[in-house]
């Protein structure tokens, strides 16, 4: 069904869309490293959360870390101490996204290549660390790699320096729907003729003592340190609350007939983007959800899709209990309930601004695949929550179109819809 | 070679990840691929470790290791 939609109109405007296709995916996530590390880790259903010793002292002591990451093995020694932890991740993804679309960094017009990636937070450990420095030793002991390490545009900056893509440059925030906010404004980048390929994703490593100090004080964090492997629970009766993890996930995209012209292997279309805002509070999801709702008729208007045609919905699902109730109304009321409904923060914890573009790669290869991966932890879904969520095992079978969701605290909501080549 | 400059290069390859074999005493920083952001630290870290810093007056004038060595001997450090 997606070949006959993909080229279809932009809502309104009258003019013809531009198709694009996704070549390159990168990944790094509690869940494993790699794509395909990381697509098991989902598959299998698995909580990546346990008890962080980085976290000790604090009320909420655990996380979803990336197990056994040997930055310096894999960057060098020299990224590994200039670069905070949220850029290292970035390269990381980036690497295996550009190798697996088979563009050749030396050989193509950088000019022409673009890179936009969402973080929530920059370079958090940084901030802390000199932050403490600076109190102990006093201002001259203050690094003056501070700044560069910190500031969130530099996995962008460094994403160009490694490829030589001098095209537009930047990092969006908008908390946590910054990784989708990103794959939107890049997909507009190709849509618009100012590149021809952009690096797109989202990056983020702000699991210190300081930051998640804040989010338990907001009460948005799981407190199940007894028990971290059952605490990210999305649409469970029981749930209390995310669990903050760290990942970055890349995604390279480039026009279809680009695509087809150099004989890449398509993965999946990038076929609608919708964004919007609750204009409602700082942080609590609108109750009507009507910002969700405007943003995923935007998505599927831009795909130019029936909500009928929707087979899958890799919901935001943070496993917090304002946002399920909320999402899952507002999927109900766009899309329908036939939609089969997952979460992968129930594996993965919720990554901030990457959790968006980890979740945009894990709807790529649900489609490539025809699986999609369960909801971990569902024991006992909230009947307050009236959908098809996939629980325990992924469910096999033929999955044309998806929609992923991410919302950000401050109200901005960006949605994806992607469809089978 | 002198205590000063063994502490040095211990400092380099522990604090700033170069490899052993590139220090050499005729080394530049940039030989060494430091810029000027990590002679900053480097100055920091000869303070911490030697006692001794360098002005940025002074890390101008630099352009070997041996220069460096000299220079933190000259303003007395020890090891």
């Amino acid at each position: 069904m997606s070949a006959a939609t993909s080229s279809g109109q932009t809502a309104g405007s009258g003019q013809r869309t531009v198709p694009v296709a996704v070549t390159g995916l990168g990944l790094v996530t509690p869940a494993g490293i790699g794509v395909e590390a990381s697509w098991e880790g989902v598959c299998a259903g698995k909580s990546a959360a346990a008890t962080d010793p980085a976290l000790e002292g604090i009320e909420v002591d655990f996380s979803c870390r990336i197990p056994n990451l040997d930055v310096a093995e894999l960057l060098g020694r020299k990224a590994a101490r200039r670069l905070d932890r949220f850029t290292q991740l970035g390269v990381i993804a980036a690497r295996e996204a550009v190798a697996d679309s088979g563009l050749d960094p030396e050989t193509w017009d950088g000019a022409r290549v673009g890179v936009v990636i969402g973080c929530g937070m920059g370079g958090a450990e940084t901030w802390e660390a000199q932050h403490k420095r600076m109190l102990e030793h006093g201002p001259k002991r203050v690094s003056p790699m501070l700044i560069p390490m910190l500031v969130p545009n530099m996995v962008a900056g460094q994403l160009a320096m490694e490829f030589g893509a001098r095209g537009p440059n930047l990092v969006t925030a908008t908390a946590c729907a910054s990784g989708t906010t990103a794959i939107g404004v890049a997909r507009d980048l190709l849509r618009s003729g100012a590149c021809d390929v952009v690096l797109t994703g989202g990056a983020e490593a702000g699991l210190t003592p300081l930051s998640i100090a804040g989010f338990a004080q907001m009460h948005a964090l799981s407190t199940r340190r007894e028990d971290p492997e059952r605490a990210s629970r999305p649409f469970d009766v029981d749930r209390d609350g995310f669990v903050a993890a760290e990942a970055a996930g890349v995604l390279v995209i480039e026009r279809v007939e680009d695509a087809a012209a150099r004989r890449a292997t398509v993965r999946a279309h990038l076929a609608g983007y919708g964004a919007s805002a609750d204009a409602h509070h700082i942080t609590a999801p609108d109750p009507e959800g009507s910002g969700a709702t405007l943003a995923m008729r935007t998505a599927l208007d831009d795909a130019g899709l029936e909500p009928r045609e929707v087979d899958h919905v890799n919901a935001h699902g943070t496993s917090t209990p304002l946002n399920d109730v909320a999402e899952a109304k507002g999927i109900r009321q766009v899309v329908g309930d036939h939609a089969a409904v997952t979460s992968t923060k129930g594996v993965t914890g919720h990554s901030l601004g990457a959790a968006g573009a980890i979740e945009a790669a894990f709807s790529v290869l649900t489609i490539q695949r025809g699986r999609i991966p369960p909801t971990a932890n569902l024991d006992s879904q909230d009947p307050e929550i009236d959908l098809d969520i996939v629980a325990k095992e992924p469910r096999d079978g033929r999955v044309d179109v998806v929609m992923s969701n991410s919302f950000g605290f401050g109200g901005q909501n960006a949605v994806l819809v992607m469809t089978a080549a | 070679m002198t205590a000063v400059y063994d502490r040095v290069k211990g400092l380099l390859t522990e604090k700033f990840g170069v490899p052993e074999d590139d220090i050499k005493p005729e080394a530049t920083f940039e030989d060494l691929d430091l810029d000027s952001l990590d002679l900053v630290e480097f100055a920091m870290a000869t303070e911490e470790e030697l006692g001794v810093g360098i002005t940025d007056e002074e890390a101008e004038d630099l352009e070997t290791l041996q220069d460096t060595v000299k220079l933190l001997e000259s303003k007395g450090a020890t090891v």
